[in-house]
């Protein structure tokens, strides 16, 4: 048997013992994520052991180096794990912020003692992050951010507004971009910092959005007192930093919403509610609609899967991240829109147990979203033909 | 390797200037007399030909990027009646004497083959009534084919004829391989909006051979369906080039043009559009290295990425050459400019073998609704 053989049998047999039976069904929706953090509510004690076991063996960021708690595996052997969690329909033991951004920020800008401070944590589940980038002044001009950082030698003195904080309300800690040198240009004279959500001065107060959720806080600063030592990379040198992390979440958003969120699919459902008569289904106007969607998703997850590909061999995703975010985002409308045609008057209703409890009218209004938050789809346009294009 | 010689060769022998010149001289083949032959000295007729017929077996990847480059050049050729359609077709329904003898002889590039399927102005596979009838030890053909590509040149039509059922059934359709030369066999030439050779064919009491039968009696259909997949796939290939061609040519005038004192690629108008083009290229790329992987593999998901890759093309190599024509303004109008070949030959490539409308039907049948 080879390395990779022992590998996968060894993944099998942990996984058989160790992922709890509850934890082997689809999420339903959002509500059953598993986000860790110092205040997080588990839905059952079954996700937080299957949290804590996959944490302690680093496997909620498997290519993380084992020296900050991550799992140590290389590609062929990710993969391997990826597959024997879907062979077993395992959930994402741990949904984080800290492992899709600022980790890999850290991990590619930080000094040894940040990484050594913060990774092992985000790797259990301890700490949840939040990101506190936009600002009511700066949404897609993200870098006429106004928050000021005023030195005081080993420290900085935080004021401003940040808004669109996913989540500030539940973060333990928040990364965030902050003006530390107002004489500097635009682009320049912008730190990373990290500091505790519970440093005084620091208030996110949770928006409440068309789809009656708020996943979204506006985080105030008043006076926050953010450590020297708590900046990433240089100071004045965070904007690099603040552009890769972007990356990062166009990648994140533009492929999610693809994978279904139940067993059925755009067109099984639509077979199932408008019914099919001699092999076609009723309503030839609708129908070409989910053939259309359903066939531009297949090309966008093929496109995904090859881009994927190229960027392990060596190219990087890139801006082509850009393409995945605008085309990945636009799709996933498309899909709630024509969701919404599908089930007719039921789509308006917005709460009951019956109509689980307004997910698809709340889901259809939080997509709109996607194509604004990590950079709108314009921004996504202007990326792609500046940086892959060479337009002017 | 495959794609860098095929450029090569292409850009020397078959650009678009060689496809100006034979409209021009109006051609009766639409290529340059020597072309096939040079083409099959590469080997190019002989690559989805089995080892065991004197092939060499090279795979639908690799004959896929080919045809890809014939997009970007629009080179005419047959290539694709006969290397990919008159193979497949012989390779799935023939008997081993027939594999024998006619892959051999299209691997040597001594015969070229077009495939007759269309009867009226859409693609309707199964509504094939041309009649076979049985007489003597052979078949008299009668009926009419159009829209049959190299149907002025080939050497041998291989016919879809119906010899049991009613229009609209599956069963009953036999595959015939007959001489373009035979008694009874009128060939009219059609002169189509991409120039190309194709032929609106009349059967008048055709008299074949027993020999002449591909495989089974009645049960064509399914060697049939495969050639119309391959062939869809490799429609989409060609599209493809098509769609990036004209991509290329289109985003270098963006950055040559100017009005209003700027380069018109400053335009941010013009800059989301072609942002917008570029990613639904993208998308194309992933489906027909998909749809072509899939043909390797002997996959039964072939079927439903043809129609997939089909659709999908055809939906993006419209998008390409209108915006082509669109972004060059005036001179994307004129004769004198190529683009307006790209659009003539793009719309002949999605009209064969089923358009968009055709395979977004389909693959919505295929999976059940």
């Amino acid at each position: 048997m080879s390395n990779l053989q022992a590998f996968r049998q060894e993944t099998r047999d942990w996984l058989e013992e160790n992922c709890p039976p509850s934890m082997r069904e689809p999420v339903k929706g959002g509500e059953s994520m598993c986000w860790g953090g110092r205040n997080f509510k588990f839905e059952s004690k079954e996700q937080q052991q299957w949290m804590e076991r996959m944490g302690a063996k680093g496997w909620t960021a498997p290519d993380w180096p084992t020296e900050y708690g991550g799992g140590g595996l290389d590609k062929v052997e990710h993969k391997i794990l990826r597959e024997e969690m879907s062979r077993l329909n395992a959930r994402s033991p741990l949904d984080s912020f800290g492992i899709w951004m600022i980790g890999p920020a850290l991990l590619k800008f930080g000094s040894e003692a940040l990484k050594q401070q913060h990774l092992p944590p985000i790797v259990r589940g301890e700490i949840r992050w939040c990101q506190g980038y936009s600002e009511p002044g700066a949404g897609s001009d993200l870098a006429g951010l106004q928050s000021k950082g005023e030195d005081r030698g080993d420290h900085f003195i935080a004021n401003g507004q940040k808004v669109w904080t996913s989540y500030g309300d539940k973060a333990d800690w928040m990364f965030c971009l902050l003006r530390t040198d107002s004489e500097a240009k635009k682009q320049m004279g912008i730190s990373l910092v990290l500091f505790d959500m519970l440093t005084p001065g620091v208030t996110p107060k949770p928006i409440k959005l068309i789809s009656g959720s708020s996943p979204f806080c506006e985080t105030f600063l008043d006076d926050v007192r953010v450590e020297k030592d708590q900046v990433v990379g240089e100071v004045n040198q965070g904007w690099t930093i603040a552009k890769y992390l972007l990356t990062h979440e166009r990648e994140m958003i533009g492929g999610m919403g693809m994978t279904d969120a139940g067993a059925e699919t755009l067109s099984q459902m639509a077979a199932r509610v408008m019914g099919v008569e001699q092999g076609r289904m009723n309503n030839p106007i609708l129908r070409a609609d989910v053939a259309k969607w359903e066939i531009d998703g297949a090309c966008f997850g093929l496109t995904a899967e090859r881009v994927t590909d190229e960027a392990k061999a060596g190219s990087g995703v890139g801006a082509t991240s850009a393409m995945l975010k605008y085309y990945g985002t636009e799709l996933n409308k498309r899909r709630f829109e024509t969701l919404l045609k599908i089930n007719g008057s039921d789509a308006m209703i917005w709460d009951g147990e019956a109509a689980n409890h307004g997910w698809l009218p709340r889901t259809w209004l939080r997509t709109k979203g996607n194509s604004i938050e990590g950079g709108t789809s314009e921004v996504q346009l202007n990326v792609i033909a500046k940086n892959i294009l060479g337009l002017g | 390797m495959l794609k860098e010689s095929a450029q090569g060769f292409l850009a020397e022998f078959a650009p678009v200037a060689e496809l100006r010149k034979q409209r021009d001289a109006n051609s009766q083949s639409g290529y340059a007399d020597n072309l096939w032959a040079q083409m099959a000295d590469m080997g190019w007729a002989a690559i989805l030909v089995p080892e065991a017929y004197g092939g060499l077996e090279f795979g639908h990847v690799g004959m896929g990027q080919i045809v890809e480059q014939t997009g970007r050049t629009l080179t005419a050729s047959p290539l694709f009646a006969t290397a990919v359609l008159g193979v497949t077709a012989i390779n799935a329904a023939g008997s081993e004497d027939q594999k024998t003898q006619l892959l051999g002889s299209i691997a040597s590039g001594e015969i070229t083959t077009a495939l007759a399927v269309d009867e009226k102005i859409h693609h309707a596979p199964t509504q094939i009534s041309l009649s076979a009838v049985k007489r003597g030890s052979g078949y008299m053909l009668n009926g009419a084919k159009r829209f049959v590509a190299d149907g002025c040149t080939a050497d041998k039509l291989i016919v879809a004829a119906r010899t049991g059922g009613e229009a609209g059934d599956m069963n009953g359709i036999s595959l015939f391989v007959v001489d373009r030369t035979a008694a009874g066999v009128e060939v009219e030439r059609t002169d189509m909006t991409d120039t190309r050779n194709y032929a609106n064919i009349s059967f008048n009491n055709v008299e074949v051979a027993e020999a002449a039968l591909l495989g089974e009696e009645g049960k064509g259909f399914k060697a049939l369906n495969t050639a119309l997949d391959v062939g869809n796939i490799y429609l989409s290939a060609e599209l493809l080039g098509i769609a990036q061609e004209t991509f290329d040519v289109t985003l270098q005038y963006l950055k040559e043009r100017k009005q209003f004192g700027v380069l018109i690629g400053s335009f941010q108008a013009l800059q989301h559009r072609a942002a917008h083009w570029w990613s639904e290229v993208e998308l194309c790329k992933s489906v027909v290295l998909k749809a072509l992987q899939t043909l390797d593999e002997g996959d039964k998901k072939a079927p439903a990425l043809a129609s997939i890759a089909k659709a999908k093309l055809c939906e993006v190599a419209e998008l390409a050459t209108n915006e082509a024509i669109q972004m060059h303004g005036g001179i994307g109008m004129t004769d004198e400019y190529d683009i307006g070949f790209f659009i003539k030959r793009a719309r002949s490539a999605q009209i064969m073998f089923g358009d968009n409308s055709y395979h977004t039907d389909r693959f919505a049948l295929l999976n059940g609704y």
